[in-house]
């Protein structure tokens, strides 16, 4: 299989039907029929709000799994994240502006070097991300003894708590929601518009093939890790900034980015996957859990419910994809 | 820390499954009646010293032994913010007592399997001249306590176990109590009928089971209408995205939590969402103790205090000097921070997660040991 003859079916496929969206319109409309309060901004920015981290997260997650790997170091570094800026921060307002790139650098490094592990040396991606989420996970303990040690000031939370308020048509929109439509138009259009998406696929696909055809594997793969890591430290600063310091804020994100991606029908092991549907898979992760909390079912039903749902979506993509044969 | 709540809970629950001997009820009304009466007692003791302070009459008489002696300590974990405040108490207490010499502290790490090894180890060792235990699970531990009491005087705190072997079982009135101890608060605030969210942490936790339980009975006697019990995980987006929820469904006039880690969010939901606060049961942790008193709320916070670990460190030393000590259960108060006494716990230089009612604040290292500013 070439490289050309497979990219421009790939250039399409955000626009072609993802069973993503039906499932999320299903949602969305059982919630509003469970909550009528959902279908007014308030019901539906604040869940829009919610979403941001993890769709963010699952965007970067994306980059990694198209390129045939698994990125699990994204939730610890949420936590580093967090914990870090509220130890560097220090009650400090303006101490923010020099903070939030450092965290963001601080991503983009952990995801250079989860990079270098895998293509030099030889690590699979699936053990070197694991070490790094224990290795990060220490890390954090390290820096705040096990107990959050200080606060975030207002101006770092801004972009994940605050609204913009008197916006026509919708009265308010929340920060985070932006935030999320800036990062998720870049890294949609970085995947699907440009040579880096190609050649992201190009080495998930068949890396053989990939190199044979002249593209760099190793720069590409690193850079892949690389915005995993940016979308984590982006998601960290959504998330301390919705809900405060706490040194668990990250547990668990990994294993959620990666099947939202997959519910959006990205394949694991690579080479096919949509950046507009890993969000699309995002916003119905959040959606099942914010109905199964109105349906107000016990606890262990609803955990029952949610894995069935999952499972069935996930049949429900596979399907699909053995009959268009893509 | 979620992970290794949930842990805990499993082992719980297969504890549970396993000893059928141990089952415990967690909603008890012989319990609830008998803490109930405890909070309201007058405990013997000096009052500006609660962590020496006891509810009861009963005493347990101690030979001793010739000091300075070995402190063995097997510790369930140091891994939530409560027991880092309660250990930081204990280190500091130690350096009162000259009567203990060497101290040796085993951590299991939140896991019953390595404090049961630990505890064989420490007697293997044949160091130990007496043994302070802060069980992991209940039942679990039992039989290693119970064989650690055939070599040396044992002292239990927070956790109990099954078996009258120790000197003395440290601990406050208990989560009835705690639970209790809101509730009434609650219903003292609001009118009849009010709707009241119960935010929970996880279910399947003894100690938060029966906080749960009591609180529950009281609210209901009380006429209060319930309109939600919720699990949160202890983690605060989740809290503040069902609180949230909650607030697009209709009013909410009080809100009671098993534990206060995740009050802020809470409280930050209704700010966010333009409402006004209503009213709450947090915790005496310093970030809701600030929030309350920079918002002005109308809020309570009941304690399960820290200074049982001072207490702990104090039986030990008096086992060895032979001196009597409240037993077979040294019950402590359990104060709550009212109106009234906030601004005596609230020091913003202090971290977010610190336990207020730790009786450690005239302590020779405080406030830096405690991880202050």
């Amino acid at each position: 299989m070439s490289d050309q003859a497979t990219a421009p079916a790939k250039r399409r496929a955000p626009f072609r039907f993802n069973p993503v969206w039906g499932l999320l319109i299903v949602l969305i409309i059982a919630i509003v029929v469970m909550n009528p309060g959902f279908a007014q901004p308030t019901g539906y920015m604040n869940f829009l709000k919610r979403a941001a981290p993890l769709a963010i997260l699952a965007a970067g997650q994306v980059y990694v799994i198209v390129s045939g790997g698994f990125d699990l170091s994204v939730g610890s570094l949420i936590t580093l994240v967090v914990v870090g800026a509220s130890m560097l921060t220090n009650n400090d307002p303006s101490a923010t502006y020099w903070v939030i790139p450092l965290m963001l650098a601080m991503g983009l490094g952990v995801g250079a070097i989860n990079g270098m592990v895998v293509c030099f040396l030889r690590v699979p991606s699936l053990i070197a991300t694991l070490g790094m989420m224990i290795t990060l996970n220490g890390l954090a303990f390290m820096w705040s003894g096990g107990a959050p040690r200080g606060y975030l000031p207002d101006t770092f939370r801004f972009f994940g708590r605050e609204l913009i308020r008197d916006v026509p048509m919708v009265r308010f929109i929340p920060v985070s929601v932006i935030v999320l439509i800036v990062i998720g138009g870049l890294l949609a259009w970085a995947m699907h518009r440009t040579n880096l998406g190609r050649m992201i696929h190009a080495i998930g696909d068949n890396p053989l093939a990939a190199r044979l055809g002249g593209v760099p594997v190793n720069r590409v793969r690193i850079t892949a890790f690389m915005i995993s890591g940016l979308s984590a430290a982006v998601a960290g600063i959504l998330l301390g900034g919705f809900a405060g310091v706490s040194t668990d804020v990250g547990f668990g994100y990994e294993l959620q980015a990666i099947t939202a991606a997959v519910l959006g029908g990205a394949q694991l092991l690579g080479g096919r996957g949509s950046v507009p549907a890993a969000i699309g898979g995002a916003l119905a992760l959040t959606a099942i859990f914010t109905l199964l909390n109105f349906l107000g079912l016990p606890q262990p039903v609803r955990q029952v419910v949610q894995g069935l749902i999952l499972i069935a979506a996930v049949a429900l993509a596979m399907h699909r994809r053995e009959r268009t044969g893509t | 820390m979620k992970h290794i709540v949930q842990t805990t809970a499993a082992a719980t629950a297969l504890a549970f499954c396993l000893t059928p001997v141990y089952a415990q009820n967690f909603n008890d009304p012989e319990e609830f009646a008998k803490q109930q009466a405890q909070l309201t007692a007058t405990a013997n003791g000096p009052a500006d010293q609660p962590w020496v302070q006891y509810i009861g009459d009963a005493m347990v008489e101690n030979a001793g032994m010739e000091g300075p002696a070995t402190v063995c300590f097997s510790n369930a974990g140091v891994n939530n913010p409560w027991r880092v405040v309660g250990y930081t108490n204990m280190l500091e207490e130690l350096k009162l007592h000259d009567s203990i010499g060497d101290f040796v502290h085993v951590d299991a790490e939140g896991s019953d399997d390595k404090q049961i090894a630990d505890i064989n180890d420490l007697l293997a060792g044949g160091n130990c001249d007496v043994m302070i235990v802060s069980p992991n699970t209940t039942a679990a531990l039992t039989p290693a306590v119970e064989k650690a009491c055939e070599a040396m005087p044992v002292v239990v705190f927070d956790r109990g176990v099954n078996t009258q072997c120790p000197v003395t079982f440290v601990h406050p009135v208990g989560g009835y109590g705690f639970g209790i101890q809101g509730a009434e608060f609650i219903k003292d605030n609001v009118d009849e009928g009010a709707n009241v969210l119960m935010l929970r942490i996880l279910p399947g936790v003894d100690v938060l089971e029966t906080r749960y339980s009591a609180g529950r009975r009281v609210l209901d006697d009380a006429g209060m209408n319930i309109v939600g019990v919720e699990f949160t995980d202890g983690d605060n987006a989740k809290t503040k995205s069902i609180v949230e929820d909650y607030l697009m469904r209709g009013t909410i006039d009080a809100v009671w939590m098993d534990a206060g880690a995740t009050a802020v969010a809470a409280v930050e939901a209704f700010e966010d969402s333009g409402y006004d606060i209503p009213v709450f049961v947090g915790e005496d942790q310093q970030d809701f103790l600030r929030k309350w008193q920079d918002e002005g709320m109308t809020a309570i916070a009941p304690t399960y205090p820290t200074y049982q670990w001072r207490t702990a460190v104090i039986a030990a030393a008096r086992v060895i000097e032979g001196e009597a000590v409240p037993g077979p259960e040294w019950v402590l108060p359990q104060p709550t921070i009212t109106q009234e006494n906030l601004a005596d716990f609230v020091n913003p230089a202090m971290p977010p997660l610190h336990y207020a009612m730790c009786g450690c604040e005239t302590m020779d290292n405080y406030p830096q040991a405690w991880g202050a500013q």
